[in-house]
């Protein structure tokens, strides 16, 4: 059982009136690449704010390798920041920029000088040391960011979504890099994002964030896979969702009625509801097969509804479909572009399928305003 | 001149433009305007910078709008006019100690304005912006009031100081603070304050940040305030008009003395003035490049 690095106990932050942070608790243990993800206004970044004291929380208690800092300011914790703008100081050339926190702690000269160039390899930096931030890419200063921070070896690093200011390219890139330094150095990183496929590559753990709560939290699969509610499953990916009524919980398998007459099954233990229930039940995307509606039943153990193919996108690896469903439920299929069968065409009639236990339950959330998928 | 220079990297590029503009005579509108305006501003400082050297024949000494012919007497003794040594003296004391105090206050003032937020911020604005806008006279008139009536006022009184060298430099500081504050609060504000919050997370304690982050990033704004409260003071007239008493300034001096006819060498001294302030812009580019570089 690995060590618990940072700890959060039911920690809330007001600024006024609004509560950016509401009551999260949190444990991330040690060497664990943990994301907090969620739309900007969550309260993802007070949160992170809060872990390396820039902020007070108003109630609650944060510890750091089980030692309670949360009265501690920033420049006495074990903890160091790579930040959104890099906040990298213009008046000093790079080298002098990585050694400020070093030089701080009064590290002898000669064990920076080493510490530095160690840490300007890692990062692939070497050649740029007097270089001034201001005559560097954004890339590169994203990489000094992190190697000052990196330096001081802290318990724990705190990532301010440090790539949304990069193309997408270099993102992607960067995303690989920082995966592989963190476990090159092996410590714990804490990254917020507001991009869900990041967070999703790079994360050991992830927490969906909304309104100051913490919706969801687990390994990225899990939250995919299983999300707990609506608002996750419209957030991480995208999501199909039919509402409807529980009607019955029987012998593992629950069943659901959903608008427009269409029954759905899923297994019991995904919808841990009483009977009676409004739910919605989704599905995602590509998991749903889809093809021109032939009167065949689909096999047991599939959901399966028919609906008006309304519109066909190629996006080259797969075809993304919009398909007009019972009770005016619109769905979206995605299908791999395997080539082996002729596409459906808009006004087709289709048949669309998938199985139980691809199905997931989940309660209606009042006031959720989510974008269209691109 | 820059359109010249234009024309002849296009050219160099190989390319055919794709239309030609530079051929038409509007091309000169703008660098004749330029010039023209540039030789407006510019012309009174070579007409004094000329008569420096003129050699005029009248004594006692005075400013005619003849030239007379080249001589470099009044260069060999710049100061041999009665009173003005003491008055250019009195400016370069007055001047610096002024801008000092003042760089002082009002980087403190702008830095606390930029800042933070705190009770009394939107007065102190509201005062700063009236210190700026209020015409000299009322301020020069309303200081020598204050001046004169100090002395009545019990306890304070016995610190009241005649109308002088003190009188001037509290004016000088009065009028000047505004400006430096004006000035490091613009900068102030503009600063990235997650600098701080990064200095912060490198273990640096608030002192440590102040003197090794936000100093040296308004390093330039402090400067360029010490500079503007330095030549607000040594140009002053109006305010200083009021409060020096008996004592002269070098603008006051000049005023005196061209009720009699200026000497020639007031224009070796605006000359000597005017170069210092041109070599002072030479070094501030200089630096920069030299900077900008490393």
């Amino acid at each position: 059982m690995p060590e618990v690095d940072v700890r959060l106990d039911r920690v809330t932050k007001d600024f006024g009136e609004t509560v950016a942070v509401d009551d999260v608790s949190l444990d991330i243990p040690e060497g664990e690449f943990f994301s907090l993800l969620g739309p900007s206004g969550c309260g993802k970044t007070t949160t992170l704010r809060m872990i390396g004291g820039f902020e007070e929380p108003t109630r609650g208690t944060i510890y750091l390798k089980g030692r309670d800092v949360t009265d501690l300011p920033p420049y006495k914790r074990d903890v160091n920041t790579v930040f959104q703008s890099y906040a990298l100081f213009p008046h000093l050339n790079v080298y002098e920029n990585i050694a400020f926190g070093l030089r701080r702690r009064k590290v002898p000269k000669d064990e920076i000088d080493q510490r530095v160039k160690e840490v300007m390899k890692l990062v692939d930096l070497v050649g740029f040391e007097k270089r001034r931030p201001s005559q560097m890419s954004g890339g590169q200063q994203q990489r000094v960011a992190l190697a000052r921070a990196l330096v001081n070896r802290p318990k724990v690093l705190l990532l301010d979504e440090p790539l949304g200011a990069l193309d997408l390219k270099l993102r992607k890139q960067m995303q690989l890099e920082l995966k592989r330094i963190q476990s090159e150095v092996g410590i714990t990183f804490i990254y917020v994002t507001h991009d869900q496929e990041e967070a999703m590559t790079m994360s050991d753990r992830l927490a969906v964030m909304r309104a100051g709560k913490i919706e969801q939290i687990g390994p990225p699969e899990e939250v995919y896979e299983n999300p707990q509610t609506e608002f996750v499953a419209s957030f991480l990916g995208a999501s199909n969702l039919l509402e409807g009524e529980l009607k019955e919980s029987a012998n593992g398998v629950a069943t659901v009625l959903a608008i427009g007459g269409t029954v759905v099954h899923l297994p019991a233990e995904r919808a841990p509801f009483r009977v009676g229930t409004r739910v919605k039940v989704g599905v995602r995307p590509e998991k749903v097969h889809i093809a021109v509606d032939d009167g065949t039943e689909p096999p047991p153990g599939f959901n399966s509804v028919t609906g008006i193919l309304r519109m066909s996108t190629y996006i080259g690896v797969s075809h993304q479909y919009k398909v007009e469903g019972p009770g005016g439920h619109t769905l979206t299929v995605w299908v791999q572009n395997l080539g082996d069968t002729p596409p459906p065409h808009p006004g087709d009639r289709v048949r669309l399928a998938w199985r139980w236990e691809h199905t997931f339950a989940v309660l209606p959330q009042e006031g959720l305003v989510l974008e269209e998928e691109e | 001149m820059g359109a010249t220079t234009l024309t002849t990297r296009a050219d160099e590029t190989g390319l055919a433009p794709l239309h030609r503009p530079n051929k038409r005579w509007t091309r000169f509108i703008l660098p004749g305007f330029t010039w023209l305006m540039i030789v407006y501003l510019a012309s009174p400082i070579f007409v004094m910078i000329l008569y420096s050297f003129n050699d005029v024949p009248v004594v006692p000494v005075k400013q005619t709008p003849k030239f007379w012919g080249f001589t470099l007497r009044w260069w060999r003794d710049p100061f041999g006019v009665p009173g003005m040594p003491e008055a250019v003296r009195l400016s370069l004391e007055i001047a610096p100690l002024s801008a000092l105090v003042a760089t002082t206050l009002g980087a403190l003032l702008g830095l606390a304005l930029g800042r933070y937020r705190f009770r009394g911020k939107g007065p102190m604005n509201f005062l700063i912006f009236i210190a700026i806008a209020v015409p000299e006279i009322v301020l020069g008139s309303s200081l020598l009031s204050l001046f004169i009536t100090w002395p009545d006022v019990p306890v304070l009184g016995s610190f009241a100081p005649g109308l002088g060298f003190t009188t001037i430099l509290l004016s000088h500081i009065g009028f000047s603070v505004a400006f430096v504050a004006v000035t490091v609060r613009a900068r102030v504000q503009t600063l990235d304050r997650s600098l701080e919050d990064a200095a912060q997370d490198l273990f640096a304690d608030p002192v440590t940040t102040f003197f090794k982050v936000t100093l040296p990033l308004i390093a330039p704004s402090i400067l360029a305030g010490f500079l503007l409260a330095f030549v607000l003071s040594l140009d002053d007239f109006v305010i200083t008009n009021f409060v020096s008493g008996a004592s002269a300034t070098f603008p006051i001096f000049v005023y005196g003395a061209t009720r009699i006819g200026l000497p020639p060498h007031v224009n070796v001294i605006g000359t000597m003035l005017f170069a210092a302030g041109v070599l002072a812009a030479v070094a501030n580019l200089a630096i920069q490049s030299w900077r900008a570089r490393r």
